[in-house]
Parts: structure tokens; sequence; C-alpha cells
């Protein structure tokens, strides 16, 4: 007896309001760039600039004792904030405080963090610092700079990638399903203000790799069936394709979702953000493999005679590994 | 038919038996780090019976390479600085001052006096008096000029020329700017590999970044102030002549000299030449000794270069005082007595012993050629690092236990021998890292998990494959075959695709992120592998054992 997630022979039809599937992803995408305009990100130190100091402490944590303690020392913009996470022990209280980078300064300043570190030990005694971070605004900006040039490259490098192994329309539906994913959770990081740091980068690069495998899996199973169905409609090829994969999608999107469940639940709040971003990837990357990659196929339209090679198209390459 | 050559079959399982023997040493950490710890101590400092007591707790024959856990799961301290290089050439047309007025002082009728004028730190400006020798004068400093010592630059002078009225201006040329500045790199990455190594913590980082950054990390250090105050202390140490001396700080030093107080007498200063005769970076040697008092002392020995410098200057100045400076404190000013050949000398200061021996092994590092400036520093506290592991590693397993289940409810004894690959995956991901000394860090313990959802994914397509040609009614033995040869296209494609990122995150990223990167590629090689011929293998053995009529996946 098996499990089965999505019966044997599925006939979904995807496709029937394929415009209006366009236009929810569309609408989504301007939210999400209009929220990244008018609120921005919650930028951690390594794209801002500054330092922050994570305090551990048996007694509770109160922040105005904090703050009382680290303003007179004149350092501006001051965040204080407790950490809670069911992984603590009881007596363990943690707190994240965020200064900003100061404004005389290149690079960073041993002397504050010195400060602080005393202040704070003069108002809580037994209080240790788990970690601290200083990041000089000189490199924070690169670091942006870095990482946005890395996100383009992934994506122009799999835009090469699919052009050469399949059509341009395909690479155009794949890579405009990458650019909603990440224009997606890029939202949801403005929406919901959390902190947006290098690892978050390195989470968004896998979601640009997963919805890629997730869209090459459905556009390597459309490409099969453009051959075998010759006279078939594309918008019915289209179907047929997604129905037929559609338990390795939804199979595969599970067990990613169970271990990064897990890793959620049970990993701690360092790692929470990144392991977010990484779900929030994948459910959108899902879906946009079949309404935003595929939707776009079908508007694009493709060459639908597979049998004799066109010399001006890309498909002799097709056949590379087989 | 479903056949695979022998050959095949034992070079598969040669692999998976080659990674668990390989990844093995990581699940007892602590005693084999204990072991490799050891086993250096010994190396460098000889056999004691505890040392020997840990090497024994891991037998010999055993691989002993471990993944490297990174700073933010050991704790420890990462530094990024910047190296001032441009501090270099401050130091190099100063000391470049004495020579040109030793140039032109013989043509004194034509060029007339010649005085140092004050001007930036990146060029020199000498004053001749008589304007109409300046065309001999200009001939005269260019003939100080050298070629430039590099690849890129050959044939290009390394002094910049230009006589204005009654100026001299002389600055470094592009070439040898660019030269100097690799000079000073390669000298600073040294010293501070040095310094960081006499502390003796494990597995430091010390890499160049760009033209002029310099990355450290260091596991187990308490906190970067303190890895800085390790890095940052400089011991420049140059013998330089005494002008004179005094009680006031603030006098007039005249231009090119310099006023430093003494170090063991208070209110006593010293007006020096700015220029040094010689500097510590040409000594070859430093030790800890005593003076004919028996009082602690450091001796020195320079190098061929210092020693004559040094043996020159005092065969031509006896009888006159001589300072030596340490971190711009008179250590001492002696009179010299006598010529002093053969470039060995001694320190003599009110040292303890204690003392003595620290000065002699900052001598020996080295100071920095130029200062450093702390673009990013970070401190993970080692309990924050252990609680990472520890929820990381709850994490890792209860994922995989998920994702075990849930194949076997899937696929039922196709599940199972997924599952057995998925277990060799990670197996073989570990391997590897041990065998190439790869770091894991925090991000990198989520790459893992990614992969271990991501894994089965080949194995899932297969499957699925395998169901829908057993639909078309093929025998069972068609359908496996066909499962596989039709799924490699789809699973090449995705997996190659996820390579690209992985690849452009490790050519972007630092730190965190290229652990990840590390992990998520070498996740993706070796889940392929497995997932395509590890499972094939067994799925052929077991089908060749049985021979069933129907199969259900």
């Amino acid at each position: 007896m098996r499990m089965r997630l999505v019966p044997d022979n599925t006939n979904v039809d995807f496709f029937g309001r394929w415009k209006l599937w366009l236009g929810i992803s569309g609408v989504m995408m301007i939210v999400a760039f209009a929220s990244f305009m008018v609120q921005g990100l919650n930028y951690g130190i390594d794209f801002r600039g500054g330092t922050t100091i994570r305090t551990s402490s048996t007694q509770s944590v109160d922040v105005g004792a904090y703050r009382d303690a680290i303003s007179p020392l004149g350092l501006g913009d001051i965040t204080i904030t407790e950490v809670f996470d069911p992984s603590f022990a009881a007596d363990r209280n943690v707190a994240m405080i965020r200064i900003q980078a100061q404004d005389d300064q290149e690079a960073v300043t041993a002397e504050l963090i010195a400060d602080v570190e005393s202040a704070l030990a003069a108002t809580v005694p037994d209080i240790s610092f788990e970690s601290v971070e200083s990041v000089g605004p000189k490199v924070s900006g690169e670091l942006i700079q870095t990482a946005v040039i890395a996100v383009v490259l992934a994506i122009g490098a799999v835009l090469i990638y699919i052009w050469l192994r399949f059509e341009w329309q395909f690479a155009a539906g794949a890579v405009l399903a990458l650019v909603h994913d990440v224009l997606l959770t890029i939202g949801v990081f403005s929406e919901l203000q959390i902190r947006f740091d290098l690892a978050i980068i390195a989470a968004l690069l896998t979601i640009v790799g997963y919805s890629l495998n997730d869209t090459v899996v459905v556009f390597d199973r459309v490409r099969e069936n453009l051959i075998k169905y010759k006279k078939m409609p594309l918008k019915e090829v289209l179907n047929t394709s997604i129905n037929e994969t559609l338990s390795r999608t939804i199979m595969t999107s599970l067990t990613t979702m169970l271990a990064l469940v897990a890793m959620f639940v049970l990993g701690g709040d360092v790692i929470r953000g990144f392991v977010f971003a990484m779900m929030w990837g994948i459910l959108v990357g899902t879906y946009s493999s079949i309404f935003v990659a595929s939707a776009i196929l079908l508007y694009l339209g493709v060459k639908r005679d597979w049998t004799k090679t066109d010399a001006k198209s890309g498909t002799q390459f097709a056949d590379i590994d087989a | 038919m479903l056949q695979i050559d022998l050959w095949k079959r034992v070079l598969i399982w040669g692999t998976v038996a080659l990674g668990l023997w390989l990844s093995m040493p990581n699940l007892f950490y602590g005693r084999v780090e204990g072991h490799n710890d050891a086993v250096k101590a010994i190396t460098q400092s000889g056999e004691t019976p505890e040392l020997a007591a840990q090497v024994a707790q891991w037998p010999d024959f055993l691989p002993s390479g471990l993944v490297n856990l990174g700073l933010d799961l050991r704790g420890g301290a990462h530094l990024l600085a910047e190296v001032r290089v441009a501090d270099v050439y401050q130091s190099r047309l100063e000391a470049l001052w004495p020579e040109v007025r030793d140039a032109l002082r013989p043509e004194r009728a034509v060029v007339g006096t010649v005085r140092l004028q004050p001007g930036p730190a990146d060029a020199l400006r000498v004053k001749i008096s008589q304007p109409g020798g300046m065309a001999r004068a200009l001939e005269l400093v260019r003939g100080l000029a050298q070629p430039v010592v590099s690849l890129t630059a050959a044939g290009s002078s390394d002094l910049d020329v230009q006589g204005v009225d009654d100026e001299i201006t002389i600055t470094l040329s592009e070439a040898e700017r660019e030269a100097t500045d690799d000079r000073t790199m390669r000298q600073s990455l040294e010293i501070i590999r040095r310094r960081i190594d006499e502390v003796g913590t494990r597995e430091p980082t010390i890499q160049r970044q760009g033209a002029d950054r310099i990355l450290i990390q260091v596991p187990g250090v308490g906190s970067a102030a303190e890895l800085k105050a390790i890095i940052g202390t400089t011991a420049q140490l140059t013998f330089q002549p005494v002008v004179g001396r005094g009680s006031d700080a603030q006098a007039s030093a005249g231009i090119g000299n310099e006023i430093l107080p003494a170090a063991d007498e208070e209110g006593l200063y010293y007006t020096l030449e700015q220029a040094p005769v010689v500097t510590g970076e040409e000594l070859v040697d430093a030790q800890p000794s005593f003076d004919q008092n028996g009082r602690p002392a450091v001796s020195f020995r320079f190098n061929p270069a210092g020693a004559r410098k040094f043996g020159d200057y005092t065969a031509d100045n006896i009888g006159s005082p001589f300072a030596i400076v340490l971190d711009s404190e008179v250590i001492s000013a002696p009179v010299i007595q006598s010529h002093i050949a053969g470039g060995s000398g001694i320190i003599t200061g009110n040292f303890s012993v204690e003392e003595s021996t620290n000065l002699a092994v900052l001598l020996r590092a080295g100071a920095l050629p130029a200062g450093l400036e702390f673009l990013e520093e970070r401190t993970v506290g080692p309990e924050l690092g252990q609680d990472s592991i520890d929820a990381g590693k709850i994490a890792t397993m209860v994922a995989f236990a998920a994702v075990l289940v849930f194949m076997f409810l899937s696929y039922g004894l196709f599940g199972v021998f997924a599952n057995i690959a998925l277990i060799f995956n990670i197996a073989l991901l570990f391997g590897v890292l041990s065998l190439i000394g790869g770091t894991l860090t925090l991000p990198g313990i989520a790459g893992i998990v990614l992969t271990v959802g991501m894994a089965v994914d080949a194995n899932v397509l297969v499957f699925e494959r395998i169901r829908e040609e057993l639909r078309t009614a093929r025998g069972p033995a068609r359908a496996i075959e066909l499962g596989y040869e039709k799924a490699l296209s789809a699973i090449v494609d995705a997996n190659l695709t996820t390579i690209i990122t992985a690849v452009i995150l490790f050519a972007m990223g630092s730190g965190p992120v290229r652990g990840f990167a590390i992990t998520l590629g070498l996740g993706i090689v070796t889940s392929v592998f497995t997932a395509i011929y590890v499972t094939r293998l067994m799925i052929v053995i077991w089908f060749g054992r049985t021979r069933p009529k129907t199969i259900e996946v």
C-alpha cells in the first residue's frame, strides 16, 4: 500500500485562466516592488554598516535599562530587541543591540564596542556577549554591490544555459519566473521588515536554483511532449506536461519543505530568517514554475516541428547529454 | 537489459565505501581533534606522556581528516583589515632625503645650499638656493633613481623628479607605487601570519583580498579585540642619528627632524634625524640575552645590507650619540665608541627578562610595513557556536528522519533504496568535505538540509517515470530501464542549473555564504551520484535476485 499525494492520472486544467494567473503574479510583483521602494528593506549591518551585539544574561532583559546604560555614550540611533526562542533555557535571556554606523568613521572602532560592553556590564553584572559584529560603512556598500551582482549573474547564467538547451521562449519563461520569485521574496522581507543580511542573499540564490530546478523539470517534459504530440495545441501540451510531472513536483516540494520546517522550528533563532526565506522561496518557486514560466511559454508560443533541425535555432544542443 | 558491468559495480561500491571511510572521523569529532592537535604539538615541541596518550586515542591507520567548523559554529574572531599601503610611500621618500642631500652636497658651488621643504606626505620637496644650477641638480637627483623590479613595469624608473624654479619635487612613479603596494601586502601577510602563529591557535585563515585587504579568521580566539591586539602590536625598531637632547617636547625640531621621548627617563626628549640609518626590517635575528652587567638585553643581527650601513655609519660618526628607537620611544642613545663591523649588536635598557623575551619575539616577527585599518570585525562566542551546532544537529536529524519516512511511505521498497542512497549521500558529502578540509558553517548546515530535501528529487523523478512506464504495461525490467533513461535529461538539466548558482555564490561570496555554496555544490554532485548510480545498482541487484513478474513502485 502506497501513500499517494497525487492520484496517478490527474487532469487539472492549469491554463483555463492563465491570463488571470499572469495578472495576479504581475500585481503581486508590483506590490512587492512598491513595498521595496516605499519602506525599503530592514538591512542588517552587513549592508548598512554599524555594530550588533548579542548579549545573554540570567536576568530578564530590561530594554529600558539597557538603553539607559548605552545612551549616555551618544552613539545616535540604537535599537534594542529581546530575542525569544523556544530552544533557550529558562534562565537564558538574549537581547540584540544594534548601533548605527558612526558618521565620522570609515572603519570599525574598538573603543566604541569596549565602551558599550563596559556600560552594559555595569548595569547587568552577569551579562555575557555572545557575539559582536561590526561592519564599517566602507565595506557595507561594497557588500550590497557584490550581492546584487551575484544575483544578476546567476540569473544571466541561467538564461544562457536554458537558451542553449531549449529555445529562447523557454529561457524567457524561466528567467521571468526567477525574477518573479526574487522580487516576491524581497517583497516579503520588505513587508514584514525581517532583517535582510548576507545570508539572505545566499537564500535568494538558492531559491533561484530551486525554482529553476522545478521549471526545468516541467520544461523538459514539455519538450518531450511537443515531439510526441505534434498536432496537440500548445495549451494542452503544457497542461498534460504539468499534470504528468505534478506528483513529482508535489513530492519534491514536500520533502524539501519537511526538511526546512524542521530547520525552522529547531534550528535556533540565528538562522531562522535564512530558513524562512528558503521556505517562502519554495512555495513561490513551485507556483511560478507552473503559473508564470509555463504561462509565459504559452503566451510566447514555441516552434512545433521538432523533427526537422532548424539551423537558426538552438535545438541541436538539446541532445548534448542524451 | 538490467545489467551493470562488474568494474562499474566495484567502482560504485568503492566510492561509497571510501566516502564512509573518510567521513567516519567526524562521528568522533572531539577525539580525532585531540589526536590531530597532539600530533601537531609533538612535531613542534617534542613528545610528552600526556600528548602521547592523546595521540593513542585515535588509531593511526584510520583517516583523521575532519570537517573544519566555521567561526559561527566554533566561535572565534574574524577581521577584515585594509592595509594603508600609502604609508610606505612616505617612509620611502623620507629615507631618500639623506641620499639627495649627499648627492647634491659636492656640487654646492653650482646648486648652492640644499634645504628640505615641508610638503605633502607622498612627495619630497627640496629647495636649492641657486636656481641656475637646477639642470645639474636634476641630473644628480635623477641619477638616484633605479629601475623598478617587477614583471609588469619592466624598464620604468622608480622616481619621478621634477624641477620648477628653485624647487625639486620627487615622487614615486606609478610603476614603483604598484610594485611597492604588492611588496607591502606580501610583507604584511607574512608578518600577520607569523604573529598569529606565535600565539599558536588552530587553523587560522589569513588571506589577501583584492588589492589592499587582508582577511583574518582565527577560531578559538576570545574576541576580535584580542586578535587586533596580537596583530596590531608593532615593534618598529630604528637606529637614528641624534641631533640634540632637551626637556621640551614642543621645541621646534627643524625640518627633517623629530622629537621623541626617552623611554626610561621622564621629561627627557631627544631631537633625532627623521631618516633612520638602519631599520628593524633589516634585522635577521633577535634573541633575548644579557649585557656585560648581567642585565636582560636583546641581541640582534643585521642582514648584509643593514650590516654595511650600520658599519659605515659607526665608522664615520665615532664619538656621536646614536639613538635606538622602538615604537617612537628612545630606548637608549649610546655614544658610538668604535666602528661596529659585522652587523650585530645589543639593545640594553631597563628590561625584565620577560620584556626582553617579548621584545625579541616582536623584533623577529618584524614590524608591519604600513598601518592597518579594520573594516569589519566579528566575534562569535563559543557558547553561541555550541548552541548553533546543537540546534543544527537536531534539526538535521529530524529533517532526515522525516524525509526517510516520507520516502518509504510513498515508494515502499524503492523508497528504502532511495533512503539508503540518501544516507550514503550524506556520508560522501562529509567525506569529501573532510578530504578537502572544507569548512562547515551554519548556513552550510542549512545547505545540507536542503540537499537532503532535494537529493530525493532525482529519485522521485526516476520513480515517477518508472510508474508511468509501468502503466503502459511494459515488463518491469523494461520499465525500470526506461525510467532511468528518460529521467536523466531532466535530472542533468535541473542539477546543472543549481550547480551554476552554487559556483556563482562561491565566487562572489565570502565567509558563511561561501560555506553554504560549498556544501550546496558538493551536495548536488554527491546526490546525483547516489541517486543515479547507487540506487540503480541496488535495484539491479535486487531485481536480479528476485526476478519479480510485477513490481510496485
